[in-house]
């Protein structure tokens, strides 16, 4: 499979997913760290690609999200944006209804 | 300081914002002292009233295109409105420490 076909299915079937440098239990840079952190206190399941692990995917993924930097949290098929960004939203309250509802409506459609 | 100056000449010409600050965090790092590779923006300004954080760092990643492919290794954003810089009473947020990964 292309690796632009390879992103794209996986943020069709996950509804949370952090494209990281690393995994959330062994991060290898400080902003990953920071963004499953804060993903993990939001308390659902997400998904996680290790791009260290996929060179193709940490190729190409900036070139399709339009976004230069890891990591990358998408939900719902759309960037939410990196660490900056969803720490801010989890401070203000925002990301945890938009992990929840996003998780939520995943269970939905797999009953 | 070459890359530091150019991201906040880029920063003040096109944005005129009415805070800016531009930090070099490489010293934080793996990489060799000296280092132009990580960098924090902490930039206030009007053109980003209306706009969700997502629109507000695109605006950023766009101007600073080359030099996020070609120098910069990691970027942290802080973005204001004079408003909401105001109710910040002017800090921050610190940037993660380093977890001693190469590239």
């Amino acid at each position: 499979m292309e690796t632009i076909d390879k992103i794209k299915q996986q943020i069709a079937e996950n509804p949370v997913i952090l494209y990281m440098k690393g995994s959330p239990k062994l991060p290898n840079c400080g902003f990953s760290s920071q963004a499953s952190q804060i993903l993990m206190q939001c308390g659902e399941q997400f998904a996680y690609v290790d791009i260290l692990q996929n060179p193709d995917i940490r190729a190409e993924l900036p070139k399709y999200a339009d976004w230069p930097t890891f990591p990358q949290l998408w939900v719902n098929g759309e960037l939410i944006g990196g660490s900056d960004i969803l720490m801010e939203m989890f401070q203000q309250g925002e990301l945890q209804p938009l992990i929840k509802e996003a998780a939520a409506s995943a269970s939905d459609s797999e009953e | 300081m070459v890359i530091q100056q150019k991201i906040e000449q880029k920063l003040l010409a096109e944005y005129q914002p009415a805070h800016l600050q531009v930090i070099n965090e490489s010293g934080n790092h793996n990489v060799p002292a000296g280092s132009e590779s990580h960098f924090k923006v902490v930039m206030v300004s009007d053109i980003f009233a209306g706009k969700r954080l997502i629109q507000r760092h695109r605006l950023i990643n766009s101007l600073l295109k080359d030099e996020l492919a070609n120098d910069i290794h990691a970027l942290a954003l802080h973005t204001y409105t004079p408003e909401e810089w105001e109710k910040q009473f002017g800090e921050y947020p610190t940037s993660p420490n380093c977890l001693g990964g190469g590239k």
